[in-house]
Parts: structure tokens; C-alpha cells; sequence
């Protein structure tokens, strides 16, 4: 393909109309998060003026009259949190699936998928009941105990593509040397199996980010809120005023570092995305 | 385990059993954990369904049969809502399909630019479903958006005072969001295809259509139709974007929506657990149709979203 050419022209725009249409809303979000209150409404894409005031409100008042700064604390640790027990989890039933013999190994596999077809809203109802009397209700483990079920088959399956391409005459070795399956386990598979497992915790950290169902029906307060469930219940200045300046900001600060990692770590997300879609 | 052994020709050996032992142990956790919050909890819907349950009148109650569901189904609001979350599923998964494909092939046969375009299509997926959403309807909205603002769009034209204008908006949302996984998974398929078919095609003259309709889409069959499966599953929970947007003004709600608000808003739990039950039933449906009529070969697929 010639630089210049007919064929090279369409190609650029094609991958042009792809890049605008993928950064519109992130672009938009910051022009309207850096608009002055006054020109909030003005309409216009790029903003004719620049002003962190929304940002400042955002973490005005600190950690007790913030309307953003506990449930940002309350995200980070709950998705954190469900990613290392769910990598944990999944790694331990992963290795079983991909390495050994047993009955029951199928059962389990199907299980997961039709756990992630699940429909979330037919455990909300169950969950809230339950949750209320075991004193779970707008707790941490509250929402971390359903993002785990939740985020356990994708984390099961693509650890299982992973760990089905390690070298595991590696294991064998060790094993003929004198170590225990469990120890061929952690002290031979696990490194080779970091990155694996790596792609697999970003997988379950975006997910468990990106939950509402659970978060505003399983939470009450900033006891526990996640940021997309705080994002919903955002007011304005005065019961007049829109919190459209305050919510894009809110949106800007927790989408910019995910976007930033997403793009960094790029090839492993596809890789984890894709991972077992096609048997190989 | 005993059991098992018994069906073994011979003794089965000490090293299978402990290997067995491994593996059960290992997997225990995550099976538990899997189990937790959704065989208990479903087993504890149709329990409560069965009930007449409201938590703002606590001291009436008790059995009654199949009555939430004739309510359920005897009302307008259900098969709205029903038809809502069809429509918006057919819709946004048949969009998605057609844009998922084109960026596909893109990212398939471009020599250049790959990269950039792997870059953007992974940019809606790091982003929070709510965060969309408002972006979106800022974007849509008479007042702060900049959408009526372009050239051949009505500058007072109300996107959220109407159902179906609504649902355009709604639509688009959920495409932009969820379109790069279906590029992804299709993309997958695709490389698998033996490129030597084309070459061959090519010699017998056959054109670039021909060859997408004759070789590349019959054999990606199984890799669209897995696709297809996750993504109608995925789209029939909406949620999220249908909640920020209008909260089921205008006719929108879906029968997430409906099941949320008798649940929590309402704390009607025997109703809002008839709903959960019936949505349980319409995603078994949904997999059934694929899996036994359209023979989706699911083991091939993934559940990852």
C-alpha cells in the first residue's frame, strides 16, 4: 500500500473515525469538567475557559464532607480486595483444571459459564434479605462476596488458557527432583504463571470497578457506596443547580488512571479477553 | 470418592488419589464461592416469590402460591418492560455485530495502524458503565450538550422526552461500550482462518465480497455465534446506562429496572422476587435457543465480558 494511495486514504480515516468515536465521551467529560459553573451549559465541545473549580469541590471538606473522597477509598479497597481472593481462587481451581486428572472437572467448568451468564438481579432481591439479617448490608464484604462469584468464571477461564501453554515438564522436574505437587506448585508454576495471572487481575479489578446493580442496591451510605453508586446520588450546589460540573470531574479522575493502565497493558487485556475463545 | 474408585478397572493408585485429593481441594474454594451467590440465593428467590413479602408491611405475609407471578404477568409494566429489554437487546446486539466485524477485518488485514485502533477499541472497555452513560446523556441533553449544537440536528430537539428517541441514545451508549468486546472475540476467530482459502479464491476470481460471504463468515460461525450468545445474555441485563439516562422515564424501563425498583425501591420482596425468577427463566430461554437450536457450541466460548 502506497503512502498517498486511494486504498492508504480510506485506511486512515477508517482508523481515524474509530479513534474519535472511542475518546468522544472521555473528551467530553473533561471539557465539561474544566468548564466554570456559569459555562457548564454553554454547549460548547472545546471550553472557552478554564477552571479546576469543580475539581476543588470535588475533595472540598475532606475525607468527612467530601461527596467523592470515601467512596473513591471505598472502590479502590473493594476491587482491590476481590481481585487478589479471586486471582487466589481461581489460580488454586485453574491449575486443577488445566494439570490434573479428577471427576468433576467438566461439571465445574460448565458451571462457570453458566455462572457468568447469570442474570445479577435475580441474587439483588435474595442477597439484600440475606445481607440485612447476617449484618452485611452496606458492608465491605457485602459487595465483595457477590463480585467474587461474579468474577470468578472469567478469572477461572482465562487462567486456564494461560496456565494450559506453561512448560510443565518444568513441574515434572522438580517433582522427579523430590518436591510435593504443592511445592512444584508454588515454587516452580507460580512465577511462570504471574503474568497470566496478571491479565487475569486486571480483568477481575475492571469488573469489580465497574459495578452498579450490586453497589446501590447493597449499600446505604459512604459507609460503603463504590464511586459509580455515589456518581448517581451526586447533588448540586443548591437543589437548583445540576451536578453536572461535579460528576464529570468525578468521572474524569476515575476513568483517566484505568484508560492509562488499560492502554499500557494493552496486549495482555487482549490476550485475557480472548483468552480460550478459540480452541487451541 | 469410593464410589468413583469402585468404577475403575483394578485399584486406582495411590498417586491418582492423591492427585484427585489435590484437585478437589483446590477447586473447593472457588466453587464454594461461586455457589454462594448464586444457587443459594436463587433457591431463596423462589422461595420469597412464592410469598407475599412487603418490608413496609412487615406484619402481613405468608404463602401464596403463584399469586405474585399472575400479578407480575397480568401487568402492563412486565411485558413493557419485556418488550423494552428485547428490542434494546435485538438492537444493540445486531449494531454491535456489524460494527464488531467491520473493526475486525480492520484490525485484521490493516498494515498499518493496528495498534491505534487496538488502542481505542479498548479505551470504552476500561470505562465505567455509569461514567458512559452520563457522558452520553450530557452529551445528548438540551441543556449542556453540544449534540443539538451540530450542523442537521434540531436545536431544541428533546432526546429524553420521548421513548424512542430515548432508546436511540440508550442504544448508542451501550454499542460504544460494548462493541470492542464483540471486535475482540470476532477478531479471534478470525485469524484462525486459513489464509491459503483466500489465495484460492482469489485465483478461481472470486471478489472480496464473495469471499467474506462464502469462506469468512461460514467459517466463523462458531466464533460469531459464541459471541453472539454472551453479548444477547450481557444486553438483556441492562442496567446500568437505562438507569443514569432516564431511570425508566418515557416508557424505557427494563425488566432489570422493574425487578430493582419492586426490590429496593419498593422492598417488595415477593413481588420483585417473582420478576428476579422470571428474568432467571427468559436467560435460560435465551441460552437454550442458542445452545439446541442454533447449535452454539458454548464449551468453545468464555464467559469473560
Amino acid at each position: 500500500m502506497e503512502r498517498g494511495g486511494r486504498e492508504y486514504t480510506l485506511w486512515s480515516i477508517g482508523i481515524l473515525v474509530v479513534l474519535i468515536f472511542a475518546l468522544i465521551p472521555v473528551l467530553w467529560l473533561a471539557s465539561l469538567s474544566l468548564k466554570p459553573t456559569d459555562a457548564v451549559a454553554d454547549g460548547r465541545f472545546i471550553p472557552s475557559e478554564i477552571s479546576f473549580e469543580n475539581y476543588e469541590s470535588l475533595f472540598e471538606g475532606g475525607i468527612d464532607d467530601s461527596p467523592f473522597i470515601k467512596p473513591l477509598i471505598n472502590s479502590i479497597l473493594i476491587a482491590l480486595t476481590t481481585t487478589v481472593i479471586s486471582i487466589v481462587l481461581a489460580s488454586f481451581a485453574a491449575y486443577a483444571i488445566a494439570r490434573l486428572e479428577f471427576p468433576g472437572k467438566r461439571v465445574i467448568l460448565a458451571g462457570a459459564l453458566a455462572i457468568a451468564m447469570f442474570p445479577p438481579i435475580s441474587t439483588v432481591g435474595p442477597l439484600f434479605d440475606m445481607w440485612r439479617t447476617l449484618g452485611l448490608y452496606d458492608t465491605y464484604p457485602g459487595l465483595i462476596i457477590p463480585y467474587l462469584t461474579f468474577s470468578l468464571p472469567l478469572a477461572i477461564y482465562a487462567l486456564v488458557a494461560f496456565f494450559r501453554e506453561i512448560p510443565w515438564e518444568l513441574e515434572q522436574a522438580a517433582q522427579v527432583d523430590g518436591a510435593t505437587p504443592f511445592q512444584a506448585f508454588r515454587k516452580v508454576i507460580v512465577p511462570l504463571a504471574a503474568p497470566g495471572m496478571f491479565t487475569a487481575a486486571i480483568l477481575v479489578f475492571i469488573f469489580a470497578w465497574n459495578d452498579f446493580l450490586f453497589a446501590i442496591s447493597l449499600t446505604s451510605s459512604d459507609a460503603s457506596r463504590t464511586v459509580p453508586a455515589a456518581l448517581a446520588f451526586f447533588t448540586g450546589e443548591s437543589s437548583f443547580t445540576e451536578p453536572t460540573g461535579s460528576i464529570a470531574a468525578a468521572a474524569v479522575v476515575v476513568t483517566v488512571p484505568i484508560i492509562i493502565f488499560v492502554l499500557f497493558f494493552q496486549r495482555r487485556i487482549v490476550a485475557g479477553l480472548t483468552a480460550g475463545a478459540v480452541k487451541g | 470418592m469410593e464410589a468413583h474408585a469402585a468404577r475403575h478397572l483394578g485399584p486406582i493408585s495411590e498417586r491418582t488419589r492423591s492427585e484427585r485429593r489435590l484437585a478437589w481441594l483446590l477447586c473447593a474454594p472457588a466453587v464454594i464461592a461461586m455457589l454462594a451467590v448464586t444457587a443459594y440465593p436463587i433457591a431463596y428467590a423462589i422461595v420469597l416469590s412464592l410469598q407475599q413479602i412487603d418490608l413496609r408491611f412487615p406484619e402481613e405475609g405468608g404463602f401464596v402460591g403463584l399469586d405474585n407471578y399472575a400479578s407480575v404477568l397480568s401487568s402492563d409494566l412486565w411485558w413493557t418492560d419485556l418488550f423494552n429489554t428485547a428490542f434494546l437487546t435485538v438492537t444493540t446486539v445486531a449494531i454491535e455485530l456489524v460494527l464488531g466485524m467491520a473493526i475486525a477485518l480492520v484490525m485484521h488485514r490493516a498494515i498499518f495502524g493496528r495498534g491505534v485502533v487496538r488502542t481505542a477499541v479498548l479505551i470504552p472497555y476500561g470505562i465505567i458503565t455509569v461514567v458512559a452513560a452520563f457522558s452520553w446523556q450530557f452529551a445528548f441533553s438540551p441543556d449542556t450538550g453540544f449534540v443539538n449544537n451540530l450542523p442537521l440536528i434540531a436545536d431544541d430537539m428533546d432526546w429524553f422526552g420521548g421513548r424512542f428517541s430515548s432508546f436511540a441514545v440508550i442504544i448508542m451508549a451501550e454499542v460504544w461500550k460494548t462493541t470492542p468486546f464483540m471486535a475482540l472475540l470476532l477478531l479471534a476467530g478470525l485469524v484462525t482462518i486459513d489464509r491459503q482459502l483466500y489465495e484460492a479464491a482469489k485465483v478461481d476470481g472470486a471478489t472480496a465480497v464473495q469471499r467474506f460471504f462464502r469462506i469468512t463468515l461460514p467459517l466463523m460461525k462458531p466464533a460469531i455465534l459464541v459471541a453472539l450468545l454472551f453479548r444477547t445474555l450481557d444486553a438483556f441485563r441492562v442496567f446500568d446506562t437505562i438507569f443514569i439516562m432516564t431511570a425508566g422515564a418515557q416508557d424505557t424501563e427494563s425488566v432489570s429496572i422493574l425487578g430493582f425498583n419492586q426490590l429496593i425501591s419498593r422492598l417488595n420482596l415477593g413481588l420483585g422476587s417473582a420478576v428476579s425468577v422470571l428474568i432467571f427463566l427468559c436467560v435460560l430461554i435465551i441460552a437454550f435457543l442458542y445452545v439446541r437450536v442454533l447449535g452454539t457450541r458454548v464449551e468453545e466460548g468464555r464467559p469473560v465480558k
